[in-house]
């Protein structure tokens, strides 16, 4: 049975990973078929479901939508899910309703003063926020004023507030005005005056008798759409030529009234209308007839668009890091499982979990490579990604070699930790946006950015492995001698990778500066972080050498190198910002310094005398003399 | 005896010493940037031998804490120390001296690069022609002799011989330049404006206007632009007293010995045998964003007395190597609201690069790499042996079990 164990976990976990990827039909409306549907959003293709699950996380800070009603007594009389999408077409279609949910997140006491909540809610609704929006609009005026180090918490809260509810605003005027009540009415009527309206305005203009019925109708209308065209949030109408390699699409104000010169309509135009007037009726054959004739449409004139909606619609959906890392987490309890009971069973089944999490993990990266056409590391968000990918990588092969638990433990923490980091980096927007002109994608750039990502990731393996042989030395009787020069040997040879990771992947960093700017070395904050790694590492290589330090000595220095890339990957970026800086990178600089803390305090441990360690505790009288290490006769 | 002065110059304590104070400097080279300012940061910490620190406003500095110069100078010696006194070419250590190699070339071209780069500016407008670059930071004051319509001839004074505010004489000038005032930043100003100074000028187009010094800037993306008070003599003989700025490039006539010569204060020029020209800027945007998705600048090159012309297009990544510089795109004036505040015209700005030593990087680059690559395999492949039994020949060595992974 305890033979089968690891096969029946390793099944029993990818069953539930691919069970996520068989679609379901769905009843009512098909919201997923109408999340998949392309549009063009911050210079990208996109679906909507990208589109509204990053606005839902600028208001809620979630990528799914829940509310509670309670009747008089308080007690929850009913709990309401909707994913992104379904909150979105609320607020397309149902304005009205939509301003009754409780999207809004704030935090800070004052705000909820301001806006008269009690300091209990968390989360309000636009009905809430608007009575004291135009208040809210120049407390962000002004705060928009100050420096970004300089603001205050509550200005960085007025901020967030304000422009989330611009981009509610923004939503609701997208597919139709938000104070139409028959949009697709209002549409056939705009389309059949067309030409009355263009006459009487030219006429009116000429100074001569118009049509003032059609005059004012068309100046109604044209009203309307003034609005969609200045607020709507994505661009919903393709290219009238699919063809068109600048991807011009347009927003729907813009297509209306372009309209009037004679611009061809779209057909998006009414199949979106439709999907509206169905969605507002309750209509639910309509909406799903509007969504598929579209799709099919787009199928067939525009693939291209189709596709790449279709496709991140499915990644966005599959959740790759997500179930990446709750396998992770599951290999990393069976891998100290292991190193307490020590049956083989457990190890074997850590080791196969770590290996289906990784299928996963690199899946998840390739995907978001082929979504975006770029190299894996961009930004802040997927170089936590890849240097959870690279560490897995490292210690799976370390497990290979001395199959004694430790490498399964290093993939699944460093790997679960990462998508952890990766996933509240995620919380700031969309991570696939478009990169600026100057890190457009140049060979150096992408080699530079992959190797100096695997020198982090291997820095932080042999911190990490200096941080067990540390806990399992000190805490626990585990850590016997083979345990123990396994880890030496281990440390040593991930420390040699890091350096020459970390040495060529700056070096190209340089090249590529070189290449773009005519600057090998500039001294700039990122590049001076790597510098630092590089030094960090080369600096204990050659104290080893020199027989400066020892095994405890080479331990304590690799865990403190832990805080150099911490700080060259995380704490560069906060530099501009300084230590005054609030929101999301403030708990970033306080989880930075929580990080340092904590490594700090195992060097401490690592420092303490042999004889308060528990692995030496019995170990000692045969020891004879203070600290047993290997030879380490020195290469240089 | 060349033994004994080269091992404590050659010893690794030396090495992880300097590593780890290199470590420390740049950090705080790095943190400092941000109340320091980039540029004078960079030069505090890593283009001096010490960081010298001195209290406030008093006139005397000691130096605190090794800089930039001094410790990768002193890892240079360290390296090539050991590898004069220590080291001997094997096999085994054939990894570490290509490493060694590699780092050694790329500090020294570093330093070379330090040394002989030089970097400078090149805005130009749409339909615009310039044969020179300018200086990010320093400036000159510009004596110009325009007698001969083909060509000028410019005497140019360096600001800090400004600085000193002393008379300055050149055989090329028929007068004697005397610096009456100096201020390293400052306004131009309406001279009935609060804390204005109002120089005593009698010429030139700032004739009567006032003064207003700043501090000097300190950011990267500002530069100071310096005002002086500058009269030109001829023996006691006065020609007059100009109040010249860097922020109004104006060039004021005066005529002396039938000459006319016009004076100016402006950013330091380097001039280049060859023109270019600005054909068009390209600034494009990702659709319904702001997010800049190209600059592209297309120029027309020209060696000064050859007729050959050459097109070419400048844009992001792609650089211009020409006539012993390369020029890149740097900065781009050419979207809608740009060219409404310039008459419809674009403009483009490139960073103009000379640096005799750029290739050194490349070459480092490559020797390091292999250098650790070869020298890791060669321990992993050892290791692997080791484990599966079969000693390695060349490697097997009489050592305890543990040291197998060295």
């Amino acid at each position: 049975m305890k033979k089968l164990l690891p096969w029946i976990l390793t099944i029993a976990f990818a069953a539930w990973v691919v069970s996520s990827l068989v679609p379901r039909k769905e009843s009512g409306f098909h919201t997923q078929d109408f999340a998949r549907l392309p549009v063009l959003h911050e210079g990208r293709l996109q679906p909507w479901d990208s589109v509204c699950r990053n606005t839902l996380l600028q208001l809620r800070g979630k990528q799914a939508f829940s509310f509670e009603e309670h009747d008089a007594s308080g007690k929850t009389t009913l709990r309401t899910n909707m994913t992104a999408v379904q909150w979105a077409l609320e607020a397309m279609f149902k304005p009205a309703l939509a301003d009754t949910r409780p999207v809004f997140r704030i935090d800070h006491p004052d705000l909820k003063g301001l806006l008269g909540v009690p300091i209990e809610e968390k989360n309000v609704s636009w009905n809430q926020v608007i009575p004291k929006f135009s208040e809210l609009h120049s407390l962000a005026t002004n705060a928009a004023t100050i420096k970004p180090q300089l603001r205050s918490p509550y200005d960085v809260a007025v901020l967030r507030l304000y422009s989330a509810g611009n981009l509610f605003l923004q939503l609701k005027n997208t597919l139709q005005a938000e104070q139409s009540a028959d949009f697709i009415g209002e549409l056939l009527d705009y389309l059949q005056n067309l030409d009355a309206g263009r006459t009487a305005v030219i006429n009116r203009q000429a100074g001569k008798d118009y049509d003032e019925a059609a005059f004012k109708k068309l100046a109604g209308h044209i009203e309307m759409f003034d609005r969609i065209q200045k607020l709507s949030l994505p661009l919903v109408v393709p290219p009238s030529d699919p063809n068109d390699k600048d991807e011009h699409w347009k927003n729907l104000g813009d297509q209306l009234i372009g309209a009037i010169r004679g611009d061809h309509l779209h057909e998006s135009v009414t199949f979106y209308a439709a999907m509206g007037a169905g969605y507002r009726s309750g209509d639910t054959a309509k909406f799903n007839k509007a969504v598929a004739d579209y799709t099919a449409l787009l199928d067939k004139t525009y693939p291209k668009a189709e596709t790449k909606g279709a496709r991140e619609f499915a990644f966005n959906a599959f959740e790759p890091f997500y179930k990446a890392s709750a396998i992770y987490v599951a290999a990393f309890i069976l891998g100290l499982a292991f190193w307490v009971t020590a049956s083989p069973w457990t190890r074997r089944a850590a080791f196969s979990l770590v290996g289906l999490a990784f299928i996963i993990h690199t899946g998840g990266l390739i995907f978001r490579m082929v979504l975006e056409g770029r190299p894996p590391v961009t930004n802040l968000y997927s170089s936590a990604i890849f240097i959870g990918w690279g560490a897995c990588i490292l210690g799976m092969v370390l497990e290979r070699f001395y199959k004694d638990g430790v490498g399964v433990v290093v993939s699944s923490a460093i790997g679960f930790v990462t998508l952890v980091i990766a996933h509240n980096l995620a919380l700031g927007g969309d991570t696939m946006i478009m990169l600026r002109a100057v890190l457009d994608t140049n060979i150096w750039l992408a080699t530079h950015v992959v190797v100096v990502t695997l020198g982090y990731a291997s820095t932080f393996v042999a911190g990490f492995l200096a941080l067990i042989f540390v806990f399992r030395g000190f805490f626990t009787a585990g850590l016997g001698d083979v345990a123990r020069k396994n880890l030496s040997r281990m440390v040593y040879a991930i420390l040699c990778f890091a350096t020459l990771f970390s040495f060529v992947g700056t070096v190209l960093g340089g090249i590529w500066a070189d290449q773009s700017w005519g600057r090998f070395w500039g001294w700039d904050p990122k590049e001076n972080g790597a510098l630092m790694i590089v030094l960090w590492n080369a600096m204990i290589l050659h104290a080893r050498w020199g027989g400066m330090v020892k095994e405890r000595g080479i331990m304590n220095l690799a865990i403190a190198g832990n805080i150099v890339t911490a700080w060259s990957w995380f704490g560069t970026n906060m530099l501009g910002i300084g230590l005054h800086a609030y929101g999301f990178t403030d708990s970033g600089f306080k989880w930075l310094m929580v990080f340092n803390a904590s490594q700090l305090l195992f060097i401490g441990v690592g420092l303490l005398p042999l004889r308060l360690w528990a692995s030496y505790q019995k170990a000692r009288p045969a020891a004879g003399k203070g600290e047993r290490t290997p030879a380490t006769s020195g290469v240089a | 005896m060349l033994k004994r002065f080269f091992k404590p110059l050659s010893s690794l304590r030396l090495t992880v010493a300097l590593l780890f104070i290199g470590l420390v400097l740049v950090f705080f080279g790095t943190l400092n940037q941000a109340s320091e300012g980039l540029y004078s940061a960079q030069n505090r910490y890593f283009r001096s031998f010490f960081i010298w620190v001195g209290p406030a406003g008093a006139g005397w500095k000691v130096p605190v804490f090794p800089a930039g110069y001094l410790v990768g100078g002193l890892l240079l010696v360290n390296l090539v120390a050991a590898h004069t006194a220590r080291f001997k070419l094997s096999w085994k250590k054939s990894g570490i001296f290509l490493t060694h190699i590699g780092v050694i070339l790329l500090l020294v071209g570093q330093l070379a690069t330090d040394l002989l780069s030089t970097e400078s500016s090149l805005g130009l407008m749409e339909g615009e022609t310039k044969n020179y670059s300018e200086d990010f930071h320093a400036n000159e004051l510009a004596l110009i002799d325009t007698s001969d319509p083909k060509e000028d001839t410019v005497v140019a004074i360096p600001e800090s011989s400004l600085k000193e505010k002393k008379d300055i004489q050149n055989p090329a000038l028929p007068f004697t330049v005397r610096v009456k005032e100096y201020w390293p930043n400052a306004l131009i100003v309406r001279p009935m404006a609060e804390g204005a100074i109002v120089p005593a000028t009698t010429a030139g187009e700032l004739k009567g206007l006032g003064v207003f010094p700043q501090p000097e800037a300190k950011t990267m993306d500002e530069r100071s632009l310096p005002a002086a008070v500058v009269e030109l003599l001829e023996g006691s003989k006065s020609f007059g007293t100009w109040l010249v700025s860097t922020r109004a490039d104006l060039s004021d006539p005066i005529v002396v010995d039938g000459k006319t010569w016009k004076i100016s204060f402006r950013f330091a020029r380097y001039y280049k045998d060859f023109q270019m020209t600005l054909l068009k800027a390209t600034h494009e945007k990702y659709v319904g964003t702001d997010i800049p998705k190209n600059f592209a600048s297309r120029v027309r090159v020209q060696m000064a007395g050859s007729p050959e012309a050459r097109e070419t297009v400048i844009y992001m990544n792609n650089p211009l190597r020409y006539g012993g510089y390369t020029f890149f795109q740097y900065q781009m004036g050419a979207d809608e609201m740009a060219r409404q505040r310039m008459n419809g015209l674009g403009s483009s700005t490139f960073q103009v690069v000379k640096n005799p030593s750029w290739l050194t990087p490349y070459l480092a680059c490559i020797l390091v790499g292999l250098g650790l690559l070869v020298q890791f395999m060669i321990h992993l492949v050892g290791f692997i042996m080791k484990r599966s039994g079969k000693p390695h020949r060349t490697l097997s060595r009489p050592t305890p079990a543990g040291a197998s992974a060295q």
